[in-house]
């Protein structure tokens, strides 16, 4: 009886898990479409006959974008860890004078609207020269992932027991020696969650991207979609194929890392 | 409960001064002063941070929508001050309460169906069955894909001609929908777009307060005959206020800010039926060939003045509720 029970259950879960999915599903389905199928009344449900016309559009066209958005990636995890690891160490353990004033921007920064955002970097760039350049990219990116790295980090090292770090500086350990050996390591899932969240968010961008590197030699992926969108409208299968291509990072981290994306959108919401 | 290396009235860490005698380091005045820098050495990064890429750009903006900003004074810098005149522009003008009025659709629907179907998947999943965590876990997906995989495919999928949604509900004998190019639809597109989009921020926010409520009120509730619909509304419903409260004020801030959904689809048109705040800011901006710095500021600024009122209603709703 309650084995029948669960088996309904788990039917209805696949078929709410299949509605949900299912643009996901045709954004593949899309990509694998012939040309000439593209406009078929009724459409073609499934790619009975593929075609990789539009991933061969991707490695022609889009491997320097793909290899933008990576770097950008990168750079931006890299950036967000540097500021708000010392950051949520102090504000955790050291407590240095206004840190709860610290803290009260850092949740203020964050429901600032990006546009506003990248109207003042413009701004700025517009002077300097640095509009189109990577790292002005990668600079407006971390503004995302910071506030949240920082919040996130405070939060768990508070938890690290005063003993530990007592342990340490009864070692003869300095700040600075704690801080690397002691604090990070013990922190590494916070550091995961947060070159995660840092990589995906900047790997996303789209607004930063469309407004201060949109005639740049190098473009992020997003954008290179966005063109796409622009410039061709009949050639669906390389536009989806890209957009395919473009989620795969992810996918990947989904299925690596659920347990630290999942704790991640909860931390930045509920304690507890 | 945090020891004090920082205390000034006790120099030298009185909870835990039994260890003291062991240091290398004399306890003491110096060992306070250097924590203390220390605080402010691993803080310094942060806080420039903060004041070069956070103030300064906001600050710019604020200029911005003080003055009037033509495409050249923008290079050169020399515009004229006009005080609010660019927030009275934006405010009389024909534009504006329409875009107000979509701000607030699209906000309010938008959320509060992300809620509702969050909320009734995350009591689904509440009952443990089989594959019910790897369900979950793909239910993330939306949510992880760049905004503008998942706009891209919907604009395809609501095509007018060849999309699928109208293939669909052709075979119901429902006539062609230009979901993305006639007036009344427009809006109701990007909002259904959205709401997929926030169902999975919704789901793992409100699972994880479901997980907080003890299972013995539910078995105590199943000893006293209450069904599952007097479970949900007596005891899950109310226990979860104050993470509903929390969820939909985030999903709040969140969606006042959406621009890359609405623009990819339907660039807030046609006309301005799908305009919001923030679109019309991008749009002064960025969108045309023309850009007009000045207003697309001003809007912001006002937008960034709604979402901080949303904003402190969160913070003291959090704050209130850490206290009892």
């Amino acid at each position: 009886m309650t084995r029948r029970r669960t088996w309904w259950k788990t039917a209805l879960g696949v078929f709410f898990t299949a509605l949900m999915l299912f643009p996901v599903y045709w954004m593949f389905n899309v990509s694998l479409t012939q040309t000439s199928d593209m406009r078929a009344d009724p459409p073609n449900w499934f790619p009975w006959n593929p075609t990789f016309e539009g991933y061969a559009d991707v490695f022609d066209q889009q491997l320097p974008n793909l290899m933008t958005s990576l770097i950008v990636g990168l750079g931006c995890v890299l950036l967000t860890l540097v500021i708000a690891a010392p950051a949520g160490y102090s504000l955790a353990k050291l407590r240095p004078r206004g840190a709860n004033g610290i803290s009260f921007l850092l949740l203020v920064a964050q429901m600032i609207p990006s546009v506003v955002m990248a109207m003042g970097f413009y701004a700025i760039y517009v002077r300097l020269g640095w509009l189109n350049s990577v790292w002005g990219l990668i600079i407006a990116d971390s503004t995302i992932a910071v506030p949240f790295g920082v919040l996130l980090f405070t939060a768990f090292m508070s938890g690290i027991p005063q003993e530990l770090m007592h342990a340490a500086k009864v070692d003869g350990a300095g700040t600075w020696r704690t801080f690397r050996s002691v604090v990070l390591p013990v922190s590494r899932n916070s550091v995961l969650t947060v070159s995660l969240f840092a990589f995906l968010w900047a790997w996303s961008d789209f607004i930063f991207a469309s407004t201060l590197d949109r005639n740049g030699d190098m473009i992020p992926i997003t954008l290179g979609i966005y063109n796409y969108i622009g410039n061709n409208t009949t050639q669906w299968n390389s536009i989806m194929a890209t957009a395919v291509v473009a989620s795969i990072p992810a996918a990947a981290l989904l299925v690596v890392a659920q347990r630290y994306v999942a704790g991640g959108v909860t931390a930045g919401a509920v304690k507890d | 409960m945090r020891s004090t290396p920082m205390s000034r009235t006790a120099p030298g860490r009185v909870g835990v001064a039994s260890d003291d005698t062991s240091l290398a380091t004399p306890p003491g005045r110096r060992r306070v002063r250097s924590t203390r820098w220390a605080a402010l050495a691993f803080i310094a990064p942060l806080v420039v941070y903060l004041v070069v890429f956070y103030a300064y750009p906001l600050y710019r903006n604020i200029d911005l929508s003080l003055h009037d900003y033509t495409p050249r004074a923008f290079v050169q810098g020399n515009p004229d001050f006009v005080g609010f005149d660019n927030f009275a522009d934006v405010i009389s003008s024909n534009a504006f309460g329409l875009a107000l009025r979509n701000t607030a659709i699209f906000t309010l629907v938008s959320i509060g169906f992300q809620y509702t179907i969050g909320l009734a998947l995350a009591v689904f999943f509440r009952n443990h069955f089989r594959l019910s965590g790897v369900l979950r876990g793909m239910f993330l997906i939306p949510w992880l894909l760049p905004l503008i995989v998942s706009a891209s495919t919907w604009s395809w999928m609501l095509n007018s001609e060849n999309g699928i949604v109208n293939s669909f509900l052709g075979a119901f004998g429902i006539g062609q929908i230009n979901w993305l190019t006639s007036p009344e639809w427009a809006l109701t597109s990007v909002i259904i777009a959205n709401i997929w989009l926030g169902i999975p921020f919704n789901l793992v926010i409100l699972y994880a307060g479901l997980q907080n409520i003890p299972d013995d009120l539910y078995e105590a509730a199943a000893l006293d005959g209450a069904n599952a619909w007097q479970q949900f509304w007596r005891i899950t419903f109310p226990l979860l206020r104050p993470v509903s409260a929390v969820t939909l004020l985030l999903g709040l801030i969140y969606t006042l800010k959406v621009v890359d959904v609405i623009w990819v689809m339907t660039t807030g048109g046609p006309g301005n039926a799908s305009t919001t705040l923030a679109i019309w800011s991008y749009r002064e901006a960025f969108g045309t060939g023309q850009p007009d710095f000045s207003p697309a500021a001003a809007i912001g600024n006002l937008l960034i003045g709604i979402a901080l009122v949303a904003g402190f209603v969160y913070l003291y709703l959090q704050r209130r509720q850490e206290r009892s």
